[in-house]
């Protein structure tokens, strides 16, 4: 809860979490995977195979010099059959590593568990271990543990909001690996010596909740470490948004968590730290939730980074209605693929396949002036206003209104009685802005 | 691989879900917060309520879809917005009139005050309210031919069998002394057995529908909270606290209050332009009241306050970003 029991506006969306109940199944590996070479947040990597390459589990296989990136490992074992391009769902053409699976399943020999002595010793293992932010952002990790104010941090905010509809990989995580959550949290809070932790987890995952208060119990940490039950309502799991409801802080666009003493990261990210310091296994896999009305065997299943999402429905009993459409992410925030031969990359914790009606948003009719879109953002902002702005192109209006401020959650469209796409217009503003004040 | 794989899905941006709660839901609501004052409107003057209601209901709803149809525009009726504005003129009109006149009256509030301006959204006044207002001056005499409502005949109120006078009517000639002499009672007020529009004699029914709406949240209650706080303000002081009383529940306070100030469309969208815009038509309500030559003076303060609208938003946007910005710089 925010101090004094403020809160931020927010809005009630349906749930959805049908498969909350689904304890995670293991993806069989499939013949083929595609590793892009673009994961995260910054410059790609390159590819440190060949063609006609073998390679092995948790091998290295594509890197870069550039500051802001994160290695990428091979998740299965088999020949490299080609490095190729794919068009990226944000226009780009990204390399890919194409391997033939052998189905061995071979570890790669050098994998053992890193030798940590101090937090440089950290930082490199976090960065050696491929990881970036698997909330979403994939914003390299070992870059957010190490902020140039670290004097400055004392708190640790584990991000297990899982605010989306529909996806339930963090709830079934919490269940399912509690320990290395709070190993990993207590080893971002020791090596960076960090006072305090918090777990924030919405009110509607119960089992969860219990769960994890009865691990750190279990653990010895109850002093260090907090569970904050925050409201099921969305977006709670935003960054500005549970740093806020956490400690009171606001955050405005363009600061960074540790300009208020706080690192923030998703719950998945910390836990694969303390499954990563025990094991030195790099990031290859993912649990993701896979639903939506065109997937015959909605669950949560583990799937090999690099599998091609028709692979990963397959695996779920294959499609039971033609998809018309398929989002990597939740419905609020995820991007909607135009293929279904696009490969899983690190930050998916979701493929949701929709049928006809489930891909359908009613046709825009005209703005009743309701002032819901006002009344559901975070941050106050006007999107009608915006959208009058930006229409004509106004460029000191769009910077009195703040658009920049938007975080592109779509609370706006989503309650929009209109169903204007009030999200699309901020972010297509946000664009224009930058444009036109970069002249 | 052709056939392997799906490639033609929908691409668009997020998000790619949207609330149940669309324009027609929130029309509905409405006309669902106007059950009450229905009811007592037909108990009071009969069946010719439904009639002439369902008249001005058919003949909006058949200018809109007419309009559309003509001027090929996408259809509307299905949001049920020239429901509700057939119903609001229905509520604002004696039982009495007749239906020549809802018809031009229908014509007016969909043609001219909302589609000429571009349909739902776009119609700078709210169009029931100005239609009322223009029927009201163009069609004088059956617009304030009042029937004896059926709990008026036992407070005596009855000047002849088939026509009675408002309270507010009573007032303009006289004193509130005319008013309570004349069999009105606060009572009366509260529950309907006064003549009137058909929809506006019980402030009852409309509290219970409005108090519906503020928990549905499908309105603010900044409006209709200033408005009649307005009213009782200068109630009490030109009349004390009888007057005080007697205003807010006389007339169409209430109806405009609950029902015609909160439109979306005519009404500032921010809390503070609310309390304006509240303030405003309470304002100008009271001085037609006691000043000018009508008896009743809501419908004129409503559109007043429709008309000032666009400026108190400007106003409101440039308050809220000029000034909290400079604070939040000082803060760093």
């Amino acid at each position: 809860m925010g101090q004094q029991g403020k809160h931020l506006n927010s809005i009630k969306v349906s749930h959805e979490k049908h498969t909350a109940g689904c304890a995670t199944e293991i993806m069989a590996i499939p013949e083929t995977v595609c590793i892009s070479m673009s994961q995260h947040i910054g410059a790609p990597c390159k590819p440190l195979v060949k063609k006609g390459d073998q390679v092995k589990v948790g091998q290295l296989i594509g890197d870069t010099d550039a500051f802001v990136s994160a290695p990428i490992h091979s998740s299965v074992s088999g020949t490299v059959k080609e490095i190729s391009t794919i068009r990226s769902v944000t226009g780009g053409d990204d390399q890919v590593v194409i391997i033939e699976t052998d189905g061995n399943q071979d570890v790669y020999e050098e994998i053992k568990p890193p030798v940590i002595n101090d937090m440089k010793d950290f930082i490199a293992a976090v960065r050696a271990s491929g990881l970036v932010g698997l909330g979403g952002a994939s914003f390299p990790t070992h870059i957010k543990l190490n902020p140039k104010n670290l004097e400055e941090v004392d708190t640790l905010i584990v991000n297990a909001a899982e605010c989306e509809p529909f996806i339930t990989s963090d709830h079934r995580l919490m269940l399912e690996n509690t320990e290395y959550i709070i190993k990993g949290a207590v080893a971002i809070m020791k090596y960076l010596g960090l006072k305090k932790g918090h777990i924030g987890v919405e009110e509607n995952k119960p089992d969860a909740i219990e769960k994890l208060r009865k691990v750190i119990a279990d653990m010895g940490h109850s002093g260090d470490i907090e569970v904050n039950v925050l409201r099921a309502r969305y977006p709670q799991g935003a960054e500005r948004v549970m740093i806020y409801e956490i400690t009171g802080k606001t955050l405005r666009a363009g600061m960074l968590p540790a300009d208020v003493g706080v690192i923030l990261s998703n719950v998945t990210t910390i836990a694969f730290i303390g499954q990563y310091l025990e094991t030195g296994r790099p990031l290859t896999t993912k649990r993701v939730t896979v639903d939506g009305n065109a997937v015959a065997e909605p669950k949560n299943i583990i799937v090999p980074i690099g599998a091609r999402i028709a692979d990963v429905i397959a695996a779920c009993g294959g499609y039971k209605a033609e998809p018309k459409k398929i989002l990597m992410g939740g419905p609020m925030m995820g991007r909607a693929v135009y293929s279904d031969a696009f490969p899983i990359i690190k930050n998916n914790n979701a493929i949701l396949a929709f049928d006809g009606p489930q891909a359908l948003i009613p046709e825009e009719t005209g703005c009743i002036k309701c002032g819901r879109c006002h009344g559901a953002c975070p941050f106050e902002l006007l999107p009608v206003s915006i959208a009058e702005a930006y229409e004509n192109k106004d460029v000191e209006r769009l910077q009195a209104l703040e658009v920049m401020q938007c975080m592109e959650c779509g609370s706006c469209s989503y309650i929009c009685p209109a169903r204007r796409p009030l999200a699309f217009i901020n972010k297509m503003s946000k664009g224009f802005l930058k444009e036109a004040t970069s002249k | 691989m052709d056939n392997k794989y799906h490639e033609k899905l929908i691409v668009s941006s997020s998000p790619h879900m949207v609330t149940k709660t669309d324009t027609s839901k929130i029309m509905g609501t409405v006309l669902i917060a106007l059950l009450p004052a229905f009811a007592v409107g037909i108990y009071q003057f009969g069946f010719r309520v439904v009639t002439l209601t369902a008249v001005f209901v058919a003949s909006c709803v058949l200018f809109e879809y007419l309009y559309n149809k003509i001027a090929k525009k996408p259809q509307t009726v299905g949001d049920l917005s020239a429901v509700l504005t057939g119903v609001l003129l229905a509520f604002n009109c004696p039982s009495s009139l007749p239906y020549e006149i809802a018809i031009v009256g229908s014509f007016a509030a969909i043609v001219v005050i909302k589609q000429l301006f571009g349909g739902i959204g776009q119609n700078l006044v709210n169009p029931a309210v100005t239609a009322r207002v223009f029927m009201f001056i163009a069609f004088a005499t059956p617009m304030t031919s009042w029937p004896t409502p059926r709990g008026g005949h036992a407070t005596g109120a009855v000047v002849d069998a088939t026509t009675s006078a408002t309270p507010l009517g009573v007032l303009s000639h006289g004193s509130f002394a005319d008013v309570y002499n004349d069999g009105f009672t606060k009572m009366d007020l509260f529950l309907g057995n006064v003549g009137g529009c058909i929809g506006e004699v019980s402030a009852l029914a409309i509290l219970i529908g409005g108090l519906f709406l503020i928990w549905k949240k499908v309105i603010s209650p900044i409006i209709p909270v200033t408005f009649i706080a307005t009213v009782f303000v200068l109630g009490l002081i030109w009349g004390g606290f009888d007057g005080a009383l007697f205003h807010i529940l006389a007339g169409g306070l209430m109806l405009g209050a609950f029902f015609c100030a909160t439109d979306y469309v005519t009404s500032p969208t921010l809390p503070l332009g609310k309390v304006i815009f509240g303030i405003g038509c309470g304002l100008f309500t009271m001085l037609i009241r006691i000043f000018a030559s009508y008896p009743e003076g809501v419908s004129f303060a409503i559109l007043l306050m429709n008309i000032l609208t666009p400026y108190i938003d400007k106003i409101c946007e440039k308050r809220m970003y000029k000034l909290p910005k400079k604070a939040k710089e000082g803060e760093k």
